[in-house]
């Protein structure tokens, strides 16, 4: 990775020749998988239904017991802890946050940290932490019970749940299945984000091909008995499919895909003339023309976008006025896909997007002009990252 | 009145099957959310059959049998025995059918919970007033006996509902739970159980109907209730005292079953809707 790296908190996973055999089945589900996982990366978890992608992942935290092989997770073998206490140590975060409905959100995520003794104190205070990390107000959010949340929200204190005791290693199954694609697109931004900074080690398993690209640093394809297809990063997969089977699992338009592997912030983004709610109208309509724009970003008072109006709409009024109850404004974040970018472009009557920051402040505007630049001056370039 | 009345014999039968039908529907049609009307007018009607109950029990006027049968101190012994019977039955089924129910629900034990379910209905199939008596020649009249012949009958609807309810319970909170590094005791205990506690409660009020019901035929291996107003209503041939026996018993039955569902609602988590 080119950024700055923060330290990471994560440990390596290494499976070796790891068996499953269910009583009563010819064929191991698991034939022999050898891996290893380095620490702080995000590997994704892919493979046709039933080839064992799953049970794999379930072996890693012993959820399922491996038949014969071994598993280490920074250096320590799994079979040799308690299994309870293990997974204490390890995040698992599943489909649709699977909260436990007659807990509140705070009993929900407090709950490792309690298994493991926290004092009532350091809890609360995590759990605050928390909530903040994963974009939710601990004030609203900390007292509801999980049915009186969206998907994406149960979603999300799933993921913090999995995160409370702060595990060097976390294991997701199909975390974001449930949802709908604008709020799993913005769960996904918001776990890159939220990895950026922490470096946990996260094995991921999915059946979208898409969301493997896009979350992982290393994509395992595995075929029927976990056999591995091809491990390597999503570039290189893209790149180079290393059979046909891996080939048909991309699919067609590999090459629309690595719109999927470059992210908002590697484009320059374009600065329309932003005005902050009540601002005085002429003045706004003043500098927009001067700048030849004519629409404008209504910010708030905490510099988040908040409305995007024609500048038509502010002759007529004296301050720019707060957007209406019902406006939505669709923005993405920065670690957004070219792919989500240009999905949310199609929806915009502007025909480009705004894009945010990790608080969700306004950074500027990204336009097809861009996205389109960077996919000529991006020829070539996936290959040559795989040589490095 | 007494033209019209079917005869003693049915009336008592027709009580029963009222409980048994209310309790069998009971179960399955549990609504949601118990209405408010529901809650607060059923102890009201109740209060208003007892009131005029005890109003046509202060003015009639009766023969010194039925004066006997009727005196206020009477009636309420034997309505604090019925009570006693009721209770007692339910709390040893609760005590039996829960843990039991939660054994046949763990991997081990799973493959024996159709053959203890079909013993525990053949328990409900049985007529109980030849369960009662049988038991009686056996075990000999009494309070116990009769406690024993009420816990048989009313022991299904607890198991079966303690059965459905942690089997109905979604498979992957389970192993959210074991996954997160709970043992299998404390998933039970913290998540299996909470989620089930609506449907057990439900076999519970169920099992609480049939026995006030049910625990009518207790006076006949002398276990005492108020019962004893409807045979010896019906043995003198003094209709005032059947009545009132009958009277009573629904009115008890009615007051339990609020009773079951101010419990189903005071224990519902919350969270659960």
């Amino acid at each position: 990775m080119p950024e700055s790296e923060p330290e990471v908190s994560g440990v390596d996973i290494e499976l070796t020749d790891v068996v499953k055999r269910y009583p009563g089945q010819k064929k191991p589900a698991v034939e022999g998988l050898s891996l290893h996982i380095p620490a702080g990366e995000i590997v994704m978890f892919v493979g046709p239904s039933g080839c064992g992608k799953t049970t794999s992942l379930k072996m890693i935290n012993r959820l399922i017991e491996p038949t014969s092989g071994s598993i280490r997770i920074g250096g320590e073998d799994v079979s040799r802890s308690d299994d309870d206490d293990l997974r204490r140590r390890i995040g698992y975060v599943i489909q649709g946050g699977s909260l436990f409905p007659h807990m509140t959100v705070t009993q929900n995520i407090a709950l490792v940290p309690g298994l493991l003794g926290w004092d009532k104190r350091r809890t609360a205070e995590r759990v605050d932490e928390l909530l903040e990390l994963v974009g939710l107000d601990p004030n609203r959010y900390r007292g509801r019970y999980p049915r009186e949340l969206s998907g994406g929200q149960q979603q999300r204190v799933g993921v913090a749940r999995g995160l409370a005791a702060d595990p060097p290693v976390i294991l997701m199954d199909e975390p974001f299945g449930a949802v709908d694609p604008i709020t799993r697109q913005r769960l996904q931004d918001e776990l890159l984000s939220i990895q950026e900074e922490l470096r946990k080690t996260i094995v991921c398993v999915t059946h979208d091909f898409d969301e493997a690209v896009k979350l992982g640093d290393r994509i395992l394809i595995l075929t029927e008995g976990a056999n591995i297809a091809q491990y390597d990063t999503p570039e290189a997969i893209l790149a180079n499919p290393a059979d046909r089977f891996v080939a048909d699992f991309v699919g067609a338009g590999a090459a629309l895909k690595q719109l999927t592997l470059s992210r908002v912030s590697e484009i320059e983004l374009g600065q329309p003339t932003v005005a902050e709610i009540g601002d005085p109208a002429p003045d706004v309509l003043r500098a927009a023309k001067a700048a030849g724009d004519d629409s404008v970003v209504v910010l708030d008072g905490r510099r988040r976008p908040v409305d995007w109006m024609w500048t038509v709409d502010l002759s007529d009024v004296d301050n720019v006025p707060a957007p209406h109850e019902d406006t939505d404004l669709v923005t993405i974040d920065r670690r957004a896909t070219l792919n989500d970018a240009l999905d949310t472009m199609l929806m915009s009557s502007h025909g480009s997007a705004v894009v945010t920051g990790r608080r969700d402040e306004y950074l500027g505007v990204v336009d097809f002009q861009a996205v389109l630049a960077r996919i000529q001056d991006g020829n070539g370039q996936p290959e040559a990252e795989v040589a490095q | 009145m007494t033209a019209l009345d079917p005869g003693p014999d049915l009336k008592t039968q027709e009580n029963l099957a009222d409980a048994k039908a209310a309790a069998a529907g009971l179960a399955s049609s549990r609504a949601r959310r118990p209405s408010w009307g529901l809650l607060i007018g059923q102890p009201l009607f109740v209060a208003v059959v007892i009131g005029a109950w005890a109003i046509w029990r202060s003015r009639a006027e009766l023969d010194s049998i039925e004066q006997r049968q009727l005196d206020w101190k009477l009636v309420g012994q034997l309505t604090v025995e019925h009570l006693k019977l009721t209770v007692v039955a339910t709390i040893i089924v609760l005590l039996v059918a829960v843990p039991l129910g939660i054994m046949l629900t763990r991997p081990r034990a799973r493959r024996a919970a159709p053959v203890v379910v079909a013993i525990a209905n053949a328990g409900q199939a049985a007529p109980v007033i030849g369960l009662i008596v049988l038991l009686a020649i056996w075990l000999g009249f009494g309070f116990w006996t009769a406690i024993l012949a009420l816990c048989l009958y009313a022991i299904l609807p607890v198991l079966r509902n303690t059965i459905v309810g942690l089997q109905g319970v979604d498979r992957t909170l389970v192993e959210a739970g074991r996954g997160m590094g709970m043992s299998s005791v404390s998933v039970l205990g913290r998540i299996e159980l909470p989620l089930a506690v609506p449907v057990i409660m439900a076999g519970i009020r169920t099992a609480l109907v049939l026995v006030v019901g049910t625990a009518t035929l207790a006076t006949f291996i002398d276990a005492g209730g108020l019962g004893s107003l409807i045979t010896t209503g019906i043995r003198l041939l003094r209709y005032p005292v059947l009545i009132s026996g009958a009277v009573l018993v629904a009115a008890l039955a009615l007051l339990i079953d609020w009773a079951g569902r101010v419990l189903e609602e005071v224990t519902r988590p919350r969270g659960l809707g």
